[in-house]
């Protein structure tokens, strides 16, 4: 067993783009669940319209900024479908229609009648040239030993942490005013909120669609360095970035961009030990799938203690939240 | 004590004191408010007017459709028919979250102070027109922090009066129920409202703080507001209530001056009729039973 490569490979982890792209996604749900108590289910149907709506663009020659804005105006359409009918209505509402529009988008994205538009099930590729040639970064190699990355690799890091970043310092600035305190006012108690005259229909649709919007940019980001696959939209994914966020800190800034981070890292490592167990012949009775599939078992294990035993994540205040919406 | 310093006011009526009588610029008129819950009816008021500028008590057994009859005037719940109106502005359909700009605010049974946001969080939010509410001047705080600042100022001068200063950078879940009760009160004034409305303000108050609460709400008036409250201290109705009116199975049974109100064997007979345990007013010594009530009712 290497464990030099398997630290290695971990380290790589911390930076990579579908990291950042993860964490992107866990500061949208953040904003959601975290910040005003929306129960969004479907993560992934944000990300799953952010992608098709930045590739297919992209593919049919479109400049690159005409497809960030459609990735983004996909976003909002999708918040407003879902939040229009069911803002008004008890939380589990969204939770509902949520986690079943991720998945009706799914399906219909991968249908065979679409495969001229939208891949079908063989999903797009070669979307990001335009992206490519946005690059500054001059051709060559960057980093240190194994941890380095040509220029295009570079620019995907140098640009999904920065909007991570930039998506951070976004939500610190929302949160600590007066619109951020009326919003944890929502989430504690909407008829307060009503009674002091706060219209909480608008503002739980505002966070719906900024958080939303955080989801597509997290979409884009995570197809920037691969194909689009639409078997990567599925209920799993929604899970994953729900483990980041909890794992994390629901109403922290730090906690979905650590969370993530964190998540990652373990995978990562996890995979490189059980993998070279594995190889090195200490562990025969399982084969190499049935060993990445115990990681995600592990992951389901790690929620459930972290629910019981840190309820509040790494960074969150157990004063301030617990799971209790 | 207290309320004498603020002093009881006659409500001046027109025509007998009695169910739905007419008040002299009265603040809020209601007209056939009917409210039904599948078979029963909770509520069924066909006039009612509340006097400007006074202290009005809404009384009853429970179950006889106050708290309901609040929820319907301010819009957190939908009458079958009817229609209100406070200060000549048609209520009937209204969001509860616009009443406040009109000047309209209420408080809740069960306190709604938000736990999870310090006392002075509490206060903040509840002003009207924060320029900081929207979501995009929000992420400039040079466009709302001098008008953040005087919210401020003016929260800490609200709380110094409820003695809830010191509380101010504590999370409102780490507040007594009697402090939680004076803050949502305190909250409610951030609102600057003319009418206050206030549901139960009593229930679960320890009596060290009774005191502190007649006196605040004696207050509200000397400041120039109406106040409504639910209640089922008759302690409290006396001392600080102008005007009472009385409440069973939906409908109004009684109207006029505490001190003829509680001694209406009509409204006697209301609170024993569900209250065959006689926890309210007889045993205390409070309300006389008359001697005629039947040894069946008790």
């Amino acid at each position: 067993m290497d464990f030099g490569l398997i630290l290695i490979n971990a380290l790589g982890e911390l930076i990579s783009p579908t990291t950042a792209a993860y964490a992107l996604a866990a500061i949208g749900l953040s904003v959601h669940f975290g910040y005003t108590g929306l129960l969004n289910f479907g993560q992934a149907g944000y990300m799953l319209v952010g992608a098709y709506g930045f590739a297919m663009p992209s593919l049919a020659g479109w400049p690159l900024w005409s497809a960030f804005l459609i990735a983004i105006g996909m976003s909002l359409l999708l918040s407003v479908i879902l939040g229009l009918p069911t803002l008004r209505l008890r939380a589990d509402y969204l939770a509902i229609v949520t986690i079943s529009s991720a998945e009706i988008l799914r399906f219909v994205v991968s249908s065979t009648s679409l495969t001229d538009t939208t891949g079908g099930q063989q999903g797009l590729n070669g979307f990001s040239a335009s992206f490519a040639a946005l690059n500054p970064i001059p051709e060559g190699t960057y980093g240190i030993g194994l941890l380095s990355y040509n220029a295009y690799d570079t620019w995907v890091r140098v640009f999904g942490w920065g909007l991570v970043a930039l998506a951070g310092l976004t939500v610190y600035l929302l949160m600590r005013s007066p619109w951020g305190r009326t919003l944890k006012g929502i989430r504690e108690d909407e008829d307060a909120a009503r009674s002091l005259g706060k219209n909480t229909f608008v503002f739980k649709m505002q966070a719906l669609v900024f958080g939303g919007v955080l989801g597509s940019l997290a979409g884009v980001l995570f197809i920037l360095p691969r194909s689009l696959q639409p078997g990567n939209y599925a209920t799993t994914l929604t899970f994953f970035v729900w483990a980041i966020l909890l794992l994390g800190g629901a109403a922290t800034i730090w906690g979905p961009i650590v969370g993530s981070m964190v998540f990652w890292v373990a995978l990562s490592l996890t995979q490189g030990i059980l993998f070279g167990a594995i190889e090195a012949g200490y562990a025969d009775f399982m084969s190499i799938q049935q060993a990445a599939q115990i990681r995600f078992i592990l992951v389901g294990l790690v929620v459930m203690l972290l629910v019981i035993f840190r309820p509040q994540g790494f960074f969150g205040n157990k004063k301030e939240l617990s799971f209790g919406v | 004590m207290a309320s004498k310093s603020a002093g009881k006011e006659a409500v001046e009526i027109i025509g007998e004191a009695g169910p739905g009588c007419k008040k002299q610029d009265p603040i809020i008129v209601a007209d056939h408010v009917k409210k039904a819950f599948g078979g029963l009816v909770a509520v069924d008021v066909e006039h009612i007017e509340i006097p400007r500028n006074r202290i009005t008590a809404l009384i009853g057994p429970n179950g006889a459709g106050k708290s309901t009859l609040f929820n319907l005037l301010t819009g957190f719940d939908q009458p079958d028919s009817g229609e209100w109106y406070f200060d000549g502005t048609p209520l009937a359909g209204r969001s509860p979250h616009t009443l406040p700009a009109l000047g309209l605010v209420r408080t809740f049974q069960l306190t709604k102070v938000l736990g999870l946001l310090t006392v002075m969080e509490n206060m903040k939010l509840a002003a009207r027109n924060q320029i900081g509410e929207k979501i995009l001047p929000s992420l400039f705080s040079w466009l709302w922090r001098k008008q953040d600042a005087e919210l401020e100022i003016k929260a800490g001068e609200i709380l110094a009066r409820f003695k809830l200063f010191e509380k101010k950078e504590d999370f409102a879940a780490s507040l007594s129920g009697g402090q939680r009760k004076l803050l949502e009160m305190a909250r409610a004034l951030m609102v600057e409202p003319r009418l206050v409305m206030l549901d139960e303000p009593m229930a679960g108050v320890n009596p060290a703080l009774t005191e502190s609460l007649l006196h605040h709400i004696a207050d509200l008036k000397v400041q120039g507001m109406t106040v409504l409250f639910v209640e089922h201290d008759m302690a409290m109705v006396r001392n600080i209530a102008d005007w009472v009116i009385v409440m069973a199975e939906g409908k109004l049974v009684a109207e006029g001056e505490p001190e003829t109100v509680l001694k209406n064997p009509a409204v006697i007979d209301a609170y024993l009729g569900s209250h065959q345990d006689v926890d309210l007013g007889v045993a205390t010594g409070r309300v006389t039973l008359p001697k005629s009530t039947p040894a069946s009712e008790r």
